[in-house]
């Protein structure tokens, strides 16, 4: 085996007692990058040569074993609008340019502080707008398991790089379910923390309302890890709350017995593949068996949270994006006035469904119709966040889909926002209303794709859910399988 | 028809869009079927709901009013698609 297929927990452990290096690690990860990134196509920028580096000053400290930083020496891939400074960073968009980041974002900040290496930027789609990374100006990411197949998204090339041991781990972000449904399309751990709970500075804004960074990794020990190396207050994210951070990693053992599990009705509807359901359902079975308590919830305004987010994120990304006017960095067109510059650099620069969004976004919030749409969204969300608010009263999690079906293929929803929109249908509720949410394979369908159980905490309640999955991921072996990308 | 192309037209220039005669016709068509959609919020009666404004109850917005400037200009400025020294440049704005 090679070592690039080394969870991080597993990995960070035996480079502590000295069973191989930081260096040995590294060459591993680009070896296998090497071999399987022409088919899967996850990564837009590799930093070897600073990776290696970075690897070395962790070979230093680790020799001298003063630090036991669980990330210390372990190769980690970051989605590409994480800011990181002097490596490119573009959003998957071509108005950004060539642009380089003049600082790192906070959680990139704190990874390096922490000996972590950083491997390089992951493919998504552009602006983080999308749900199969087919939309990113350069090109498609495959899905490891099978490369006709979309990896989910917007955190596409993460999850496919996780999944396909091109990194020990990732970073991602989620607006909408960015981590969480490529992690189940790629049968890997996706965890949207709450809202506050880590520092979105330097993250390439998409909707600030709802966005969130978040760890992707090979199993739930290694989303706690990394949760508690990048949660935590910052000065500079003022949305950031400063609640301790408790240790994740240690809280993970322990029963669920007496736990109460929510199962909301209406995410059980027409329309979802049957394997999916058939999967969660034995799932929740299990849960069952270990001690869980499981009552039926509802949550009558499921319904209606499409309709609501697709109004809330676009208008903030029409406002979010107006930064990029071809003044101050990124790509200008030449024209006749201002104006023109703007118009022309903007249309040269944005793809189609950002150009989409940013035109819905500025409609909903123009004169005439800002009351019909988004404050009659930012109204409905509000009986979303109370459903949960209530759901919560009788529960300690709920257990859900992540997604109504498995990855779907490539082309098959791009003709058609609307139906690409829908994907989300599971996960987008829990960014309108702010809680923390899980996704962790539970089964596979018969065309062996993974299948993904999201799991919904309380606010700030990352804990219990990290045990809840934990406990439910040491009773299966799902997460052991591994995509064969050599024989294709 | 929720929306027309000359809605299209008006919301491209507020948005500082060009969009060509195939993106307009295309895109009044997307927009429209996505508004269609969302109208469904109007079965709900929401008069007496607040709309939702934040998160969180618990913002520590408040900080010390330090300056904190980035330390070099010259990574800033890398980016610039015209400088001139010191300076951004930018298109002539007043005639």
């Amino acid at each position: 085996m090679s070592l690039a297929a080394l969870t991080l927990h597993d990995a960070g452990e035996k480079l502590r007692a000295g069973e191989f290096t930081s260096v040995e690690l590294t060459e591993a990860v680009f070896e296998r990058i090497a071999a399987t990134d022409e088919r899967i196509h996850a990564y837009l920028t590799l930093d070897r040569e600073a990776a290696l580096a970075q690897a070395r000053a962790a070979d230093a400290r680790l020799r001298a074993k003063d630090d036991d930083s669980p990330l210390l020496g372990v190769p980690i891939a970051l989605k590409d609008n994480f800011l990181t400074q002097g490596l490119r960073t573009t959003a998957a968009s071509k108005i950004l340019g060539e642009f380089l980041p003049p600082y790192d974002a906070t959680t990139v900040r704190k990874l390096r502080g922490a000996g972590a290496v950083i491997v390089g930027k992951t493919n998504l789609d552009e602006f983080a707008m999308g749900s199969s990374a087919e939309n990113s100006a350069f090109f498609s990411t495959r899905n490891p398991w099978d490369l006709e197949r979309i990896p989910g998204g917007s955190s596409g090339g993460a999850a496919a790089a996780v999944a396909s041991d091109q990194c020990i781990a990732a970073l991602g972000t989620d607006t909408g379910g960015s981590i969480r449904q490529p992690a189940a399309c790629c049968g890997v751990v996706g965890l949207k923390p709450t809202y506050g709970r880590v520092s979105r500075y330097g993250i390439i804004a998409f909707a600030s309302s709802m966005d969130q960074v978040g760890p992707m990794t090979k199993d739930v020990r290694d989303a706690a890890v990394l949760l508690e190396a990048i949660a935590g207050h910052d000065p500079a994210d003022s949305t950031s709350v400063s609640r301790p951070v408790p240790r994740y990693s240690d809280g993970l053992a322990g029963d669920i017995k007496g736990l109460r599990v929510g199962i909301p009705k209406e995410f059980f509807v027409a329309g979802m593949q049957a394997e999916v359901e058939q999967s969660v359902r034995r799932a929740i079975g299990e849960l069952e068996k270990s001690g869980a308590g499981v009552e039926e919830i509802s949550l009558p305004h499921t319904e209606y949270a499409v309709a609501v987010y697709y109004i809330v994120a676009t208008a903030e990304a029409s406002s979010n994006l107006a930064r990029y006017d071809g003044m101050r960095y990124g790509c200008r067109a030449g024209a006749k006035d201002l104006t023109e510059t703007y118009r022309i650099s903007r249309a040269d620069g944005f793809g189609a469904e950002v150009k989409r969004r940013i035109m819905l976004g500025t409609y909903v919030l123009s004169a005439g119709y800002y009351d019909a749409y988004y404050l009659k969204a930012q109204r409905v969300r509000t009986l979303i966040r109370r459903d949960f608010d209530e759901a919560f009263k009788r529960c300690d999690v709920i257990v859900t889909p992540t997604a109504p079906t498995t990855a779907f293929n490539l082309g098959a929803k791009t003709q058609d926002p609307l139906q690409m929109y829908l994907s989300d249908i599971y996960t987008i509720s829990i960014n309108l209303a702010g809680m923390p949410a899980l996704s962790l394979p539970c089964g596979f369908d018969q065309d062996c794709m993974p299948i993904g159980m999201q799991v919904i905490g309380k606010h700030f309640d990352e804990a219990t859910i990290l045990r809840l999955a934990h406990h439910y991921e040491q009773t299966t072996e799902w997460h052991k399988k591994t995509p064969k990308i050599e024989d294709r | 028809m929720k929306i027309t192309v000359e809605e299209v037209e008006r919301v491209a220039v507020l948005a500082r869009l060009r969009l060509t005669a195939e993106e307009k016709s295309q895109l009044t068509q997307q927009l429209d079927d996505i508004l269609e959609y969302m109208g469904k919020l109007n079965r709900l009666d929401t008069a007496h709901v607040e709309p939702f404004s934040q998160a969180l109850d618990a913002i520590s917005a408040l900080r010390e009013d330090a300056v904190t400037n980035h330390p070099d200009p010259e990574a800033l400025l890398a980016n610039a698609p015209d400088r001139d020294g010191t300076f951004f440049k930018v298109p002539k704005i007043i005639e």
